[in-house]
């Protein structure tokens, strides 16, 4: 189930000399942005807690505070009350610690179109006081594992939408960073783009960054991160396991299609007997019955047999979670949006 | 996992933070010098423009020579219209999100405009190499001491100065590419509303009173009386004293503009 932490963590100041347990810890944090009748509280006492080298996802509507609560971790954005914390460190009172220790990559390639590839890394390189020599060194290493070694003096302007991102998670791994923030990563990229995000994800993951990512598609949160925060309307309102979260909804389901999609009706009756649900929910269309079950083995041997007895042909039985598409709809009582 | 911290003092940083500001504006140069090769000849080609084309039915009272008239005020002008470069080069690190990387980045918080003031000064003191050469082509000549002219010099250096700044703030609140086209159009009527091309005294009274106080036409008055070059004689008391008001002008327009353009860039996080 989902667990709500305990508020009480380690207060004071971190020199980050020991190991800090939390890459981020937010406490009642709060943003509002405008003044009077315009007035939109972006954040209305988020909290977050997320352990080292995990991969943590936050699910959210547009305009439930997900951007918003990456820049404030990434210093870019001051809040109005409540404690942020990044390895170990105050976002608002010791940004520049926070900085050296992050690595951002928004919701569009922050390059420099005009310079190549190179030029980027080793500008951002040196302002990250690696020095002319040390710059280019990294420079070198991080486009030959992006393999954008091969692009030579091409401006990042002529660069492809997945080569301009790979450039962009380049540029935010020059430190190295215990932390990186992914907001919405994948947003407008072809399949292969996003699979070739996640991969990358995965493999730093395994070197033991952290990452916080956000995304408004429930698959990506459900493949890459261990956790899950759903929030809206700037706070948190639920969190967990993926598995977690699709068991907020309720049970597992049985999704059972018929051959004959005129026996829909007297199958649905069967499978509803044989679940003990009374009615389950059909659609006509696709030939389906979705009933809840309580235990999975047993409720799916009956329903065989059942239907076995009844003389009608099943297509496909499957047990199966609910998504965290239905995981969002029940939480937050709306659909999880899909226009950027 | 171990984490490169560089440990790097204040003023250091705020230095190499700078310098690596300025860098990325030479690699810019270097890589698209078209458009800096535009930048130098668009102020000549007005110059050439001025002189041949306009130039042969304009009169400098009291017999002095046109191109003398003119190569001053162009001057002035060109350093005005500086703040649209800057404007736009701010602008667009803006939309592509370059200037949040920067940001989010422990680089010296003043270094990306301080970076952006001097490689945009390096580009307007070449500019001004360039434009006198032209007008030294032209036939404009300056008849004033040397020291006189290093004076002249460092007067439209200090009103590019201020330009830049109010260039600074202005694409900061812009931000988007529509406000910097209004800011564009805008700039030519407030340019040209001063001594540098024609003189004051030919335009309607009220608009005259108005183009002698412009900073422009200190600048360019000033200028004109440093190279000792003719100008049209003019009895305001803004005309009297175009040396102090082109020093007085621009440190206005820094005192107005330099905190605002500061506040401006720390209120990006608020």
């Amino acid at each position: 189930m989902p667990t709500h932490e305990e508020s009480n963590d380690h207060p004071g100041e971190h020199r980050g000399a020991q190991p800090e347990e939390h890459a981020i810890l937010v406490r009642d944090l709060r943003k509002t942005f405008g003044r009077g009748e315009g007035r939109k509280k972006a954040l209305d006492g988020l909290d977050l807690t997320i352990p080292r080298g995990t991969v943590h996802g936050i699910l959210g509507p547009n305009g439930a505070g997900k951007t918003t609560a990456v820049r404030v971790l990434t210093t870019l954005l001051r809040p109005d009350s409540g404690r942020a914390q990044v390895a170990g460190f105050d976002v608002t009172t010791r940004p520049d610690q926070v900085r050296y220790r992050i690595g951002l990559l928004g919701q569009h390639a922050a390059l420099d179109e005009e310079l190549s590839g190179r030029q980027n890394l080793e500008l951002f390189g040196r302002l990250y006081h690696l020095g002319g020599r040390g710059a280019a060194r990294r420079a070198g290493e991080l486009l030959e594992r992006f393999g954008l070694a091969d692009t030579g003096s091409k401006a990042v302007r002529q660069y492809s939408g997945g080569m301009r991102r790979r450039l962009d998670l380049a540029a935010s791994l020059i430190m190295q960073p215990e932390i990186l923030f992914l907001d919405e990563p994948t947003t407008g990229l072809d399949p292969r783009g996003r699979t070739d995000v996640w991969q990358a994800v995965r493999s730093l993951v395994g070197g033991g960054t952290t990452v916080l990512l956000t995304t408004q598609y429930l698959e990506e949160a459900d493949q890459l991160a261990d956790r899950i925060s759903v929030i809206d309307g700037g706070r948190r309102i639920a969190e967990g396991s993926a598995d977690e979260l699709k068991a907020l909804v309720g049970a597992d389901r049985i999704d059972v299609i018929v051959r004959d999609g005129e026996r829909l009706a007297a199958a649905a009756a069967v499978v509803g007997s044989a679940t003990g649900t009374g009615r389950p929910a059909t659609d006509a269309d696709r030939r389906l019955i979705s009933a809840p079950v309580a235990d999975r083995m047993a409720a799916l041997a009956e329903t065989v047999r059942a239907l076995s007895a009844a003389g009608i042909d099943a297509e496909d039985i499957a047990l199966r979670r609910p998504t965290l598409d239905e995981v969002f709809l029940h939480l937050t009582g709306h659909p999880q949006e899909t226009a950027a | 996992m171990s984490t490169m911290i560089v440990p790097v003092s204040r003023t250091r940083r705020f230095l190499t933070d700078s310098a690596s500001m300025t860098r990325r504006g030479f690699l810019h140069w270097r890589r698209q010098p078209g458009q800096l090769v535009i930048g130098l000849v668009f102020p000549v080609m007005m110059l050439v423009m001025f002189t041949y084309f306009i130039g042969g039915g304009m009169a400098v009272e009291g017999g002095g020579d046109y191109s003398e008239f003119l190569v001053p005020g162009m001057l002035a002008l060109a350093m005005a219209f500086g703040l649209e470069s800057t404007m736009v080069a701010l602008t667009e690190d803006i939309n592509r999100g370059v200037l949040d990387r920067f940001r989010a980045m422990p680089i010296a918080p003043s270094a990306v405009l301080v970076g952006r003031s001097l490689l945009d000064m390096i580009n307007s003191a070449a500019g001004l190499l360039v434009m006198l050469g032209a007008g030294w082509l032209i036939g404009w000549r300056w008849h004033g001491s040397l020291a006189e002219a290093a004076a002249a010099i460092g007067l439209l250096l200090l009103l590019r100065f201020a330009m830049l700044w109010v260039g600074i703030y202005l694409g900061l609140v812009a931000g988007r590419p529509e406000m910097v086209q209004a800011v564009q159009i805008l700039i030519w009527p407030v340019a040209f509303l001063s001594s540098a091309i024609t003189s004051p005294s030919t335009m309607p009274g009220w608009l005259a009173a108005l183009a002698d106080w412009n900073p422009m036409s200190a600048t360019a008055g000033a200028v004109r009386e440093l190279f000792a070059n003719p100008g049209w004689p003019n009895d305001s008391w803004a005309a009297d004293h175009t040396v102090a008001l082109s020093v007085l002008w621009p440190l206005v327009l820094l005192a107005v503009f330099f905190p605002l353009a500061l506040g401006r860039y720390h209120r990006l996080s608020v």
